[in-house]
């Protein structure tokens, strides 16, 4: 321990010696170290490594605080009212709790669910088709979108320099945001959307019972949801696998299509073999996120598993679709296609995914509506 | 013409040092249609399907530039200053002053017509300047992670739309995850018997001419009427190879 102490004191010696060379060498002293306050981001323990790479963005505390103010301020629309946070939400795991498909601005209608805002880092592609590919390059998407914030992403620049000239109606100065994060008041997209990318990368879903369960504690399910978990197990982790629960690969369900024959994946890669393939979503936090699926069909989750078990006599939603793309897990009973669930096994797999649900995510002020967002 | 171009600069020749290792040398993009010069809204021009059209946007990007020597030996554009985007509303865009250019009797050029899946891809700050995706001229998928190559509009009378409108934004550079269509080309335009002599004291012009007539005629002869909306379906690769022959040496000035 003393020779650790000594250690550590040589340590400090040497580096302020060092210091003084260079200063003196100068003549002026050393400015007291100022700039963005780095933050030690490190992923959970029984998590896998991100995908977003972390070391061309490191997070700091003021690029986290200006991509949480740019997320939920609706400068980012045409109107002004429209931020992320209106259709993703905190209190439902940042999802539009309660619509099928969610009304932007002028109240337009998307054509998909919006999708979680959680554990961005290990996502390998971005929106139910995966068209995006980098998070850095999420944010232009919605605020272009006709339907969403209906803005030119240049226009977005143009706004955030114009909030600390006389007469701005924003209540935030962003230049003197962006110089805090950035060290220059200077506001350039790559600054923008790295700012958005730390306050995504930061909002981390990893504290629900089911983590506590797979850290070793044992009591954080109960035991209905360790039978659900068993049956996860069997029927359901072919394509929710793993600590994120997903294996983040495009699938065709079987959904019929909806009206618009929303082709999903084949949209963006032009093959009729990725025809009405979508992502499998993560289901943490699923109990907030209803409704499901891409275009938010079902309600609840019990709609869901009956839809999967696709059993004609106990359910109307029995309609999964023999299409040319259905995925193989669908098919593996001869006799009917989508997976045999009996009653009691829905029971405990609903009890299991509720132990799905993080409170401290959803409850975190850190990630909470600064008091600049408009949610309807 | 280009002698006596070149006894015009005689009076420069004692600013030069003596045996300069590089000059500079511009590349010039002057878009047309057939043998008439591109006018945005205002002429309307007759495609190879023989319908009539305007055009109110023509924009596209040049990367990649490689500039030949009669002996194949070449000249490659440093990668980070090889991106630009030829717009025809802004005449600026259309001409391309190299710097640096190792002297010598150049050929052909060679460039790429789109923006290369390796910076489609990069990271978010190698993408500045026209690269930039809050470009004012939105040559950006947004939803669809990708550079538009090519954008032309513009109406006709054929078009059985309310606007009357048609719409090319043909980019794909083949795929992240999964590997789909790539409609980057590749392009090289012969100098035939002229050259473009770099010295320390030439600095010669490349005049190009594109031809949006050429982007509708080809292997395939594009229809306004049949399609008026070209974006990121399969037909854009029959656009993409048409526009590949647009491109052709109009004079190379010599100084």
């Amino acid at each position: 321990m003393k020779l650790l102490n000594h250690t550590i004191l040589w340590g400090f010696a040497l580096s302020s010696l060092l210091f003084s060379c260079k200063s003196g060498s100068t003549d002026t002293p050393e400015p007291i170290a100022s700039g963005p306050t780095p933050i030690d981001w490190t992923k959970p323990a029984h998590f896998p490594d991100p995908v977003y790479d972390i070391s061309k963005n490191p997070l700091t505390e003021e690029g986290v605080e200006l991509g949480r103010f740019l997320f939920y301020d609706g400068i980012l629309s045409r109107n002004g009212l429209i931020g992320c946070g209106t259709c993703h939400q905190q209190a439902a795991a940042f999802t539009h709790h309660g619509h099928e498909l969610s009304h932007g601005i002028d109240d337009r209608i998307g054509v998909r669910n919006a999708l979680p805002i959680q554990n961005m880092a290990w996502n390998t592609s971005f929106f139910w088709d995966g068209g995006v590919h980098n998070l850095d390059l999420f944010p232009p998407a919605p605020i272009q979108n006709p339907v969403e914030m209906d803005e030119t992403f240049d226009n977005v620049l143009q706004k955030l320099r114009d909030t600390d000239k006389a007469g701005t109606t924003s209540r935030v100065n962003y230049p003197q945001m962006f110089e805090k994060a950035f060290g220059t008041k200077e506001i350039t997209s790559e600054r923008m959307l790295k700012a958005m990318s730390q306050f995504m990368v930061s909002m981390v879903s990893a504290t629900s019972p089911y983590d506590y369960y797979l850290q070793g504690d044992q009591a954080a399910l109960n035991s209905l949801q360790k039978e659900g978990l068993s049956i996860f197990k069997q029927k359901c982790a072919g394509c929710h696998s793993g600590t994120l629960l997903t294996d983040y690969s495009f699938r065709n369900n079987g959904l019929p299509p909806n009206k618009i024959n929303d082709i999903g994946r084949a949209d963006i890669t032009l093959l009729d073999e990725d025809k009405y393939k979508f992502k499998v979503p993560s289901l943490r936090n699923v109990a907030l996120t209803g409704p499901y699926m891409h275009d938010g069909r079902f309600s609840t989750l019990e709609e869901v598993l009956d839809y999967y078990d696709n059993n004609q006599k106990s359910s109307k939603l029995a309609v999964v679709e023999l299409s040319p793309t259905l995925d193989s897990l669908l098919k593996l009973d001869p006799a009917r296609a989508g997976i045999r669930i009996s009653s009691t096994e829905k029971a405990a797999l609903l009890a299991f995914l509720t132990s799905l649900t993080d409170e401290q995510f959803t409850k975190d002020i850190r990630f909470a509506d600064p008091g600049i967002g408009n949610a309807f | 013409m280009a002698i006596s171009l070149v006894s015009c600069n005689d009076d420069d020749n004692t600013m030069e040092p003596v045996g300069a290792t590089h000059g500079e040398l511009t590349l010039e993009y002057d878009n047309v249609v057939g043998n008439r010069d591109l006018a945005l809204d205002t002429d309307t021009y007759t495609n190879a399907a023989n319908e009539p059209f305007t055009v109110s946007t023509f924009n596209y990007y040049v990367s990649n530039i490689k500039f030949y020597k009669a002996d194949g030996s070449s000249y490659v554009v440093p990668q980070d200053s090889s991106y630009f985007l030829i717009r025809e509303s802004d005449p600026s865009s259309q001409e391309i002053t190299f710097k640096n250019v190792p002297v010598g009797d150049y050929t052909a050029v060679e460039f790429m017509v789109g923006v290369d899946s390796l910076r489609s891809v990069s990271d978010v700050s190698k993408r500045i300047g026209v690269l930039d995706p809050a470009y004012s001229e939105v040559m950006y998928w947004a939803w669809n992670s990708g550079y538009i190559f090519m954008k032309l509009e513009g109406e006709s009378d054929v078009i059985d739309t309310p606007n009357g409108k048609y719409n090319f934004h043909i980019g794909l550079f083949g795929g992240y995850e999964t590997k789909t269509l790539n409609n980057l080309k590749t392009v090289k335009v012969d100098f035939g018997e002229h050259k473009a002599s770099v010295t320390g004291e030439l600095s010669p012009q490349i005049h190009l001419l594109t031809d949006v007539e050429k982007i509708f005629s080809g292997s395939t002869t594009v229809s306004l009427a049949a399609t008026p909306v070209v974006m990121t379906s399969d037909y854009s690769k029959n656009i993409a190879a048409n526009y590949t022959s647009m491109f052709s040496l109009d004079h190379i000035h010599a100084d």
